[in-house]
């Protein structure tokens, strides 16, 4: 079968599934059929479409990224620009297709977890755009290192719970949201943020996401007259990687590269390329674990890859050789995220700075005749404060490349 | 052995009138020592079946008290291999049913067919998987099939007629009522509708199989109540792991057990 048909049964393969107390069992059923038949319904999909152009600003633009690519001296560097998408990352996408699919299932209420605050953003905004009452779960560790994304959540009228359990990030964060869902399910709906949690959100955050790849298909074959060689985007959970990759799945010609936190060197979050399979937040997947199953602490520079765990889509690409997977420091990320700001006059969010980073390394032994895409998931305004500590001082952020 | 004692301790319940007492501890908290002492004291306060949890990083299921037990124990050392050993221990004591709770990496990281063996072996009856639903379960289910370990699930009032139907001819020991929506956590009453809730259950499930109630049940008169509703059994958690966490001597945790176990006689 086609790559592009799974998941089956809701699995991807030996990944995937439905691993949740039996509480929340009768809901993920409802909500898996309430997608199926509302998401080929032309009313279900003119609102959502509507709302991406008009409201989200889709198409997001795919840029040549001229000076990067002379930088390089391989390959040509297009950047997809989800950084423009409003809120200031591809979140948008499938957090207004969700809210639309739980206004439609009559459901009152929204939560989400978010790590490094742009999918609680995303949610706080199509909550406030579509009429819905918001409440966000954030690890208390993250909201001290994304402080504006707290206020911009509060300010667009959602209600943001600090998470104080375990490592106090976006694990612990998604627990929160799972426990009270479990205990709101009749009028809540839990947006999930990424690629993750029990089956159907990994499908359905997919195919919201997917967009990003529809787009790049028709942007570069009208620009180009032919498809990508590499595509590159980041991985945390996944979501802005597998809306990149999908709509290529069964094209093998388009190479994929997933990109994974890899933190001081040392401590990482990079489950794909370090991990084993076990099973956490609905899903058997790969994990960063021990040797008797307790999950692992992450470790990354960009608060929206601290995840031990990953989209049990990846995991299939992973363990078919169809996707590659590798890693990317916090100090290669923060290289990235200087460079490309003062190359492009773009300043990346550091989860996207490390596609970047990647990008340019294999765009570097590639030939001038090969093309190279890199997903920009999200801005970097959210990550000057992180940026400034890191380096130390505010002159230290450009010096080295003037 | 294995389901056979769980069985024989409701058949036995059942003739005397009584509904049965489950208490659930976590395995190793506040340390192994301590946690073997507050297991025996369970059993001489007349508990009638103990639950004994394996401590995991991520109890999505539970409310902040076991999340912290989980945490003490954790941080002591405890291992899935230490709650085994606990439990053989006590078993080495007592004939009281033993039923694990573990969430399921930790057993799937130990492998399914391993852990059951060993648990078999450690003395322990059932099994009680928070997160896996019969549909993830196949394999567990042949494994503690084998090793004549109980594989129990759980139905919540989210639950219809059909899924009921399903989770009553995979589960073996007894059924468990969850009987509030959210996680485990001691409240002061019983969730509204849980009476209700109860018969609900009773009219869907055999009558020789074992309903049993638990999810913010924490003082004799909710023990009472579900009793006296018509279930076979009423699990105390959270409200037990307060006990351990505040530090109460062994006597002591073993009156309020005892206070608890009256209430099953009505």
């Amino acid at each position: 079968m086609k790559l592009s048909e799974f998941p089956r049964q809701g699995r991807f393969g030996p990944f995937g599934g439905r691993f949740v107390p039996e509480i929340l069992m009768p809901a993920l059923e409802e909500l898996e059929a309430a997608y199926r038949d509302l998401k080929g319904e032309p009313g279900f999909k003119a609102q959502l479409a509507g709302l991406l152009r008009d409201y989200a600003g889709r198409p997001s633009p795919l840029y040549f990224a001229a000076n990067l690519t002379q930088y390089a001296g391989g390959a040509r560097i297009y950047l997809k620009r989800e950084d423009l998408i409003h809120g200031g990352a591809h979140k948008l996408n499938n957090a207004l297709g969700q809210a639309l699919l739980a206004k439609r299932m009559g459901k009152t209420r929204l939560i989400a977890e978010t790590g490094a605050g742009q999918h609680g953003t995303a949610t706080a905004i199509a909550g406030a755009v579509l009429g819905l009452q918001t409440e966000i779960y954030m690890g208390a560790l993250d909201a001290k290192r994304q402080q504006m994304n707290v206020f911009r959540m509060e300010l667009l009228g959602a209600k943001v719970h600090l998470v104080e359990n375990g490592g106090k990030t976006l694990k612990d964060a998604i627990n929160e949201a799972l426990r009270d869902w479990a205990t709101n399910v009749r009028n809540t709906h839990y947006l999930v943020g990424s690629v993750v949690g029990p089956h159907p959100y990994p499908m359905i955050v997919r195919d919201f996401q997917s967009v990003i790849g529809k787009e790049i298909r028709e942007q570069i074959l009208t620009r180009e007259g032919r498809l990508p060689d590499l595509l590159v985007a980041c991985v945390g959970g996944g979501s802005n990687a597998i809306g990149t990759f999908y709509p290529f799945a069964d094209e093998a010609e388009v190479g994929f590269l997933g990109v994974e936190g890899g933190g001081d060197g040392g401590r990482h979050s990079a489950p794909l390329s370090h991990g084993q399979v076990g099973v956490l937040h609905g899903m058997r997947t790969y994990l960063l674990q021990d040797e008797w199953g307790q999950i692992a602490k992450t470790n990354s520079i960009a608060a929206g890859l601290d995840y031990p765990g990953v989209g049990p889509e990846h995991a299939l690409y992973l363990a078919l050789g169809r996707a590659e997977y590798t890693t990317v420091t916090d100090e290669e990320a923060l290289f990235a995220f200087r460079l490309l700001s003062r190359l492009e006059g773009i300043i990346p969010a550091l989860e996207s700075a490390h596609a970047v980073y990647a990008a340019l390394e294999r765009a570097g032994n590639m030939s001038p005749e090969e093309m190279v895409i890199a997903t920009l998931s999200g801005r970097g305004d959210k990550d000057l404060e992180t940026a400034i500590s890191a380096v130390g001082e505010t002159d230290g952020l450009g010096s080295d490349r003037g | 052995m294995g389901w056979d004692r769980i069985g024989d301790r409701f058949s036995r319940l059942k003739a005397r009138g009584e509904g049965a007492l489950l208490l659930y501890l976590m395995a190793g908290d506040p340390d192994l020592e301590r946690s073997l002492a507050y297991l025996r004291a369970a059993v001489a306060g007349g508990a009638d079946i103990l639950e004994l949890g394996i401590p995991f990083s991520d109890p999505m299921a539970d409310g902040p008290t076991i999340q912290k037990a989980a945490l003490r124990a954790l941080t002591t050392g405890a291992t899935p291999k230490t709650a085994l050993d606990l439990a053989r221990s006590l078993r080495e004591e007592s004939e009281i049913p033993l039923v694990i709770m573990s969430y399921y990496n930790p057993i799937l990281q130990w492998g399914e067919e391993a852990f059951t063996e060993e648990a078999a072996a450690c003395g322990v009856d059932g099994l009680i998987v928070p997160d896996l639903p019969p549909e993830e379960a196949r394999g567990l289910m042949q494994a503690a099939e084998k090793t004549g370990l109980a594989l129990i699930f759980l139905v919540t009032p989210e639950s219809g007629k059909e899924r009921v139907k399903v989770l009553t001819e995979c589960t073996r020991g007894f059924l468990y009522l969850v009987a509030r929506y959210g996680t485990t956590g001691a409240k002061g009453a019983l969730a509204e509708g849980t009476l209700p809730l109860i018969r609900r259950m009773l009219a869907l499930v055999p009558p020789t199989l074992p309903l049993v109630v638990g999810f913010g049940l924490s003082r004799p008169e909710h023990v009472r109540e579900v009793i006296s509703a018509g279930a076979a059994g009423a699990v105390v958690g959270s409200r037990a792991v307060e006990q351990v966490a505040a530090g109460v001597a062994p006597e002591e945790f073993a009156a309020f057990v005892h206070g608890l176990k009256e209430a099953t006689r009505i």
